[in-house]
């Protein structure tokens, strides 16, 4: 049995760094632990934590607005909630943003239980928000290519985390 | 209870070179301010999100003095922000509450249990080392030079005359007077913050 590839804690972390990254504004989902472990570690990073995912994003908004470059890192769920504040604090205010969103409920294969995975493509199309999959290590320059895209457009630019970072298993 | 534009007059001799989100004063703190250049006028880009978004300006801007007119609505929309707020504590941020005890650009409804709601206690409860409450002006006045001067987070909740609006929104009269994305590059340009 060969072994499955993953999307590294590190090589995320990598990529905010990468991107110049200054503020990572988040409300944990269920397997992001071990990022979160190494975000704490990073100097550079200031975490802001929040308890409503629509808040990320306008606090996002206002460091933006700053001069600094945050990454909102939320679950789908979450995401869906925050529908007003992605509307309003992100796309009114043509903010450049790249949310890291945990992709609950996706499988390659496309049949799912989870409604959340049901309606998260679904709702960043309503909003004309474009979206790159990262399901391992190999897909992680999407993420540059977000924030690349998120600069040149003024726009939100959302990662889809097929795979949340196998945050428990270490 | 007082005007809320009284209040933003007296507000006004104090503010020096903060940068203002006046959230929905906007449109008197727009005739009064001036240093429109430091002021971030957005309106109402979504309801519950000025204090958040005041928050990460003070985050991004820390030498810089960054006060915010909230307003009762948006925050009971939005309790949670003050935990965030309270947690990183920024000095240089100033977080005002204008209570009208309604909802005034729907018609006035009020918010739930709009009377007995003390905000001052919500804030403290939620870590703000500083919380204060006003119902009187002249107390406000006499009192607001020194909490612009104690390093923030500074919490002031201030019960104001409700400014009912009943006319549906298509037809009120536009107040802004540059678009939000001007608002924001003025405000970059003023602070040399590089686009």
């Amino acid at each position: 049995m060969t072994e499955q590839a993953i999307l590294s804690p590190e090589t995320v972390l990598a990529e905010m760094k990468k991107n110049g990254v200054t503020h990572v504004v988040w409300l944990p989902d269920s397997e992001t632990n071990w990022l979160y472990l190494l975000m704490k570690a990073e100097p550079s990073l200031t975490l802001i934590a929040v308890s409503r995912e629509g808040l990320a994003l306008s606090a996002a908004a206002g460091l933006s607005a700053g001069g600094k470059t945050p990454i909102v890192l939320i679950q789908n769920t979450g995401m869906m909630e925050s529908g007003d504040s992605l509307r309003g604090w992100v796309l009114g205010l043509n903010i450049p943003l790249v949310l890291l969103v945990g992709y609950r409920g996706w499988t390659r294969h496309g049949v799912t239980q989870d409604t959340a995975a049901t309606y998260t493509e679904r709702f960043l199309n309503a909003f004309g928000v474009n979206y790159y999959l990262v399901e391992n290590d190999a897909d992680a320059p999407r993420i540059s290519v977000a924030f690349e895209e998120a600069r040149k457009s003024r726009r939100p630019v959302a990662m889809l985390v097929g795979d949340e970072y196998h945050g428990f298993n270490r | 209870m007082f005007h809320t534009a009284d209040m933003l007059k007296i507000f006004q001799q104090y503010r020096g070179d903060a940068i203002v989100v006046p959230g929905r004063s906007g449109r008197h703190w727009t005739e009064i301010s001036t240093r429109p250049e430091l002021d971030v006028p957005l309106g109402d880009p979504a309801m519950g999100g000025h204090a958040s978004f005041a928050f990460g300006l003070a985050m991004a801007l820390p030498d810089r003095k960054v006060v915010v007119f909230d307003s009762e609505g948006d925050l009971l929309m939005s309790l949670g922000t003050l935990a965030t707020i309270a947690e990183h504590a920024p000095r240089n941020f100033y977080h005002f509450l204008l209570d009208n005890e309604c909802y005034a650009t729907t018609g006035g409804q009020p918010v739930p249990n709009a009377r007995n709601i003390a905000y001052d206690a919500i804030a403290r409860g939620a870590g703000y080392q500083q919380a204060f409450a006003f119902d009187r002006l002249e107390e406000l006045a006499i009192n607001l030079s020194g909490l612009l001067a104690r390093p923030g987070p500074v919490f002031v909740a201030m019960k104001v005359v409700p400014e009912i609006q009943n006319e549906p929104i298509g037809r009120r009269r536009r107040w802004q007077k540059r678009s939000r994305e001007q608002v924001l590059k003025d405000l970059r340009d003023a602070l040399g913050i590089a686009t």
